[in-house]
């Protein structure tokens, strides 16, 4: 692979989606209402029910608003994720995915490259939902603006590789759809995204290892952690393993060879 | 670029059995079955998308297992089905796809200025997809894929939904590359018309080559005065194969 045209494709991949972005703006509008009604409207409601105590990262208490919104971050990396899998599915179906997976490329460059430039979308999401809440009082240090970038790329990432990996599964728009659904809403609930853990733990035993287990929780730690400047080994650590093994799947199951959908149809199926 | 003993199958399903097909430089080849023959199949191996489960594809010399990168950077591929952006314009599209294949931005911009031109799509440069007629469309997809400059054309089942004058724009759009850009072409189709002045026919039927040879020469061993006749004889298939007036 030659560095010069690895670098031509990422730009073209990542101007597509850019473009693409850029075109469905409602898609812009959706992807940010969505935290920020959680953010105006569900944190504004459970501010004085849902208590935060001190806990790492935070040096002091802090208000409900500021506890959710790296949880809100995660947020919009998942949806984006799922959302930048669910478009390979409708790609695949219509067939513009066909074009990148016979570029001159190895497949798992032009994988990475989709999923980095969804990142990259995402991230643009990531910072305007930032701008907003920002004017709402939830100021996290200026460095951690920048510290979170790395967290921000890593999680987003493996959320998007999860979809990517689900999306190898799944040979129909309409499944995929449904699977959605059995992935976003319990990754988000059973995470540390609205409630702290040790919070969950005090209800339900079950659910806090539940939570403890789902990788969400572990990247939207290591978001939280980041966004103050501080560094979360572990959640870090877990986020990253996560990604590789996602990506490993999700590489592997669009391997002719080896792969998912050769052997259900796959995209050429009709003939 | 060459195919040989292909075999795949999906499950017990057996679709391509022990398949060989050639496709010389400059020569128009012609993959004539009905849906379901095969051929997407076929087409979905040679570029890489399914892995054969026996056999080899060469392409300008390089195999497609062990060199898949430089043999894909070989061939152009029309789908059966529309691989346009519909969310991007006719320019970026082109513009996408030049970046795929790593070529240079002042590079870009001169091919794609000459293929608008060369497919009259110059007006059209900067409307979006889901604006364009279905024969606008094939012309974009026809124009992309010999954008970088590619020894081999497949194009599969590349007029479905084309009403009639549109489709015979189209072939002689492609056969005038073969002629004057000396690109191999393997057509898929199940329309006779197209066919019939091809300089090579393969059959393909329930995964098999079922004949292959020059058009005359098939007919003239069959004693058949066309492709359509032909193809009748040998599979017993009449109704199947559309041949339109």
């Amino acid at each position: 692979m030659k560095l010069k045209h690895a670098a031509s494709c990422f730009r073209g991949i990542l101007a597509r989606e850019s473009l693409r972005f850029l075109n469905q703006r409602a898609r812009f509008f959706a992807a940010l209402v969505r935290p920020l009604v959680w953010l105006f409207i569900f944190a504004a409601g459970f501010r004085s029910v849902l208590g935060v105590s001190i806990i790492p990262p935070y040096q002091t208490y802090v208000l409900y608003e500021e506890y959710i919104t790296p949880g809100l971050l995660g947020m919009i990396m998942l949806f984006n994720g799922m959302q930048s899998s669910l478009s390979m599915v409708y790609d695949r179906e219509m067939g513009s995915m066909r074009l990148l997976l016979v570029s001159p490329l190895p497949r798992w460059f032009l994988l990475l490259s989709k999923l980095l430039s969804g990142v990259g979308v995402a991230l643009l999401q990531v910072y305007v939902f930032l701008l907003i809440a920002w004017f709402w009082e939830v100021r996290p240090p200026v460095a951690g603006y920048f510290f979170v970038i790395p967290a921000l790329i890593i999680s987003g990432l493996m959320l998007g590789a999860l979809g990517l990996m689900l999306s190898s599964f799944v040979t129909q728009l309409e499944n995929f759809a449904g699977v959605m659904n059995f992935v976003i809403f319990p990754m988000f609930f059973a995470s540390s995204a609205l409630y702290p853990l040790w919070r969950v733990r005090d209800s339900s035993e079950a659910l806090y290892w539940i939570a403890n287990l789902n990788p969400f929780t572990h990247a939207v730690e290591f978001v939280r952690f980041a966004l103050y400047s501080e560094f979360n080994w572990q959640a870090g650590l877990i986020t990253l393993l996560c990604t590789l093994f996602f990506l490993a799947v999700a590489i592997w199951g669009y391997d002719p060879l080896r792969g998912f959908l050769p052997r259900k149809g796959g995209p050429a199926a009709s003939n | 670029m060459s195919a040989r003993n292909i075999n795949f199958s999906f499950g017990a399903k057996t679709v391509l059995d022990n398949v060989q097909i050639e496709v010389p430089n400059g020569k128009f080849v012609a993959l004539l079955g009905q849906n379901g023959a095969g051929k997407t199949t076929l087409f979905s191996i040679i570029t890489g998308l399914y892995a054969a489960h026996g056999g080899e594809i060469s392409i300008g010399g390089y195999d497609l297992r062990k060199d898949i990168q430089a043999a894909l950077g070989s061939i152009g591929v029309v789908f059966q089905r529309p691989t346009l952006d519909r969310d991007l314009t006719v320019k970026q599209n082109l513009r996408y796809f030049c970046n795929l294949h790593g070529i240079s931005r002042s590079d870009a911009y001169k091919r794609i200025e000459t293929a608008l031109e060369s497919y009259g799509l110059a007006e059209l440069h900067k409307r979006k997809v889901t604006q364009l007629s279905g024969g606008q469309q094939r012309r974009v997809e026809l124009a992309r894929a010999t954008l970088h400059n590619p020894r081999f054309l497949l194009l599969d089942e590349p007029t479905v939904g084309l009403d009639h004058s549109n489709r015979l724009e189209f072939v002689s759009n492609v056969k005038a590359l073969c002629k004057t850009l000396n690109v191999g072409v393997l057509w898929a189709t199940h329309l006779m018309d197209e066919v019939e002045d091809a300089d090579y026919v393969y059959i393909l039927h329930h995964g098999k080559i079922l004949f292959e040879g020059k058009s005359d020469d098939l007919l003239e061993t069959h004693g058949k005065n066309s492709i359509a006749e032909l193809y009748s004889h040998l599979t017993g298939k009449t109704t199947d194969v559309q041949h339109p007036s």
